[in-house]
């Protein structure tokens, strides 16, 4: 249950705390993979034709 | 993240904040589903004419695992009444309170989005439509429309889950084949008495639910009936890519086996109908359907991989 700070704000409870930085951390873990794989996809595809002009 | 206590046990106007795990998410994905569209989808990758390079092979198999994970998601949103029915499903994440339907509803939906996206952008859009049929095929026409309208649910909606190795196929070649077709109907054909026989024993929370699975609707002996037609169906089916020529005669030997195997065990299921060993055969033959299953896509992929092997040695 949340704890109403008297107008403050909300106090949130350890187990709350816990919950809402693990999904933070898996958010930023998400994020980061979707772009090092984007990064990657397109060294892939566009390598051949870069090596292909250059050589 | 939820501001307000729908479904989570909270006193009404009252503020609730989410304690979801990121565990909690990955539950909403069906992990175990996951690993089967995995599975079939690479050796549907795998049988296609086409190299691929690994890299965009590992991301087009990453965006068809999400896309079903995110029509599982999608599913659990939709079907969260039944879920906390019945007791296999209870403690889903959000029966259980811990996360709500909106939230399973939104995770879901932008996970099919990025999902068709990122296979429309790493390999080709004519494989990124095909798995938004999938996740539109099972989120829509099998839970919201056949599975609480028809005894014959699981049979149409298979088709959802015998989609991945085309999918799959479509990500490395671009097109469909007769080969990614037979794999297909394995999966479609496999589907409806790997179903039916927990369905067999699971009765009683189908009926709790109110969905009508065969063995409610038309009684237990018509699905066993059933289970014996769609298996003497499916052992012939699960031979075919040898005779096509996509696996070897081991495969065809294999294959024949287990198909005698699973007719065999369909049959004990038929002919006992009473009592603790009618469970217990339908039971033995629910197992055996996932190895079944398992074991065919292993070798055609194990195939595939030595051959590959073998072609870059040389």
């Amino acid at each position: 249950m949340t704890i109403k700070n008297g107008g403050k704000g909300i106090l949130l409870t350890p187990e709350q705390l816990k919950s809402r930085r693990q999904r933070n951390v898996a958010i930023g873990l998400a994020i980061g993979l979707f772009v090092l794989l984007f990064y990657a996809v397109t060294i892939v595809k566009l390598a051949p034709g870069l090596l292909g002009g250059s050589v | 993240m939820s501001f307000v206590g729908e479904g989570n046990g909270a006193a009404a106007g009252a503020v609730a904040i989410s304690v979801a795990t990121p565990g909690d998410y990955i539950a909403l994905l069906k992990p175990r589903v996951m690993s089967l569209v995995i599975f079939t989808a690479l050796t549907g990758l795998m049988l296609a004419p086409t190299y691929v390079h690994p890299i965009v092979g590992f991301a087009s198999l990453l965006a068809i695992a999400v896309g079903a994970g995110a029509s599982g998601a999608l599913n659990m949103w939709y079907d969260a009444d039944i879920d906390a029915v019945m007791r296999r499903t209870s403690r889903r994440p959000i029966p259980s309170g811990r996360i709500t339907r909106p939230e399973a509803l939104s995770f879901g939906l932008i996970l099919s989005a990025f999902s068709v996206f990122t296979l429309g952008i790493v390999a080709n859009w004519f494989a990124a439509a095909l798995l938004a049929f999938t996740i539109f095929f099972y989120a829509v026409i099998y839970t919201m429309w056949l599975k609480r309208s028809t005894p014959q649910n699981i049979v149409i909606g298979g088709a959802a889950g015998a989609l991945p190795p085309m999918v799959g196929y479509a990500a490395a070649a671009g097109h469909i084949s007769l080969a990614s077709f037979v794999l297909f109907a394995i999966i479609f054909i496999w589907t409806p008495p790997h179903f039916w026989a927990l369905a067999l024993v699971k009765a009683g929370d189908y009926e709790r639910a109110g969905v009508p699975m065969m063995p409610n609707v038309k009684g237990p002996d018509r699905t066993r009936l059933e289970i014996l037609l769609y298996s003497l169906i499916l052992a012939p089916i699960g031979v075919v890519p040898y005779f096509l020529g996509f696996a070897s005669p081991v495969y065809g030997i294999l294959s024949a086996c287990l198909g005698c195997m699973f007719v065999g065990l369909a049959i004990q299921v038929f002919r006992v109908r009473t009592g603790a060993e009618a469970d217990s055969r339908a039971k033995r033959l629910f197992g055996f359907s996932i190895l079944y299953l398992f074991l065919l896509f292993a070798e055609i992929l194990s195939e595939r991989v030595i051959a590959l092997v073998a072609g870059l040695l040389g």
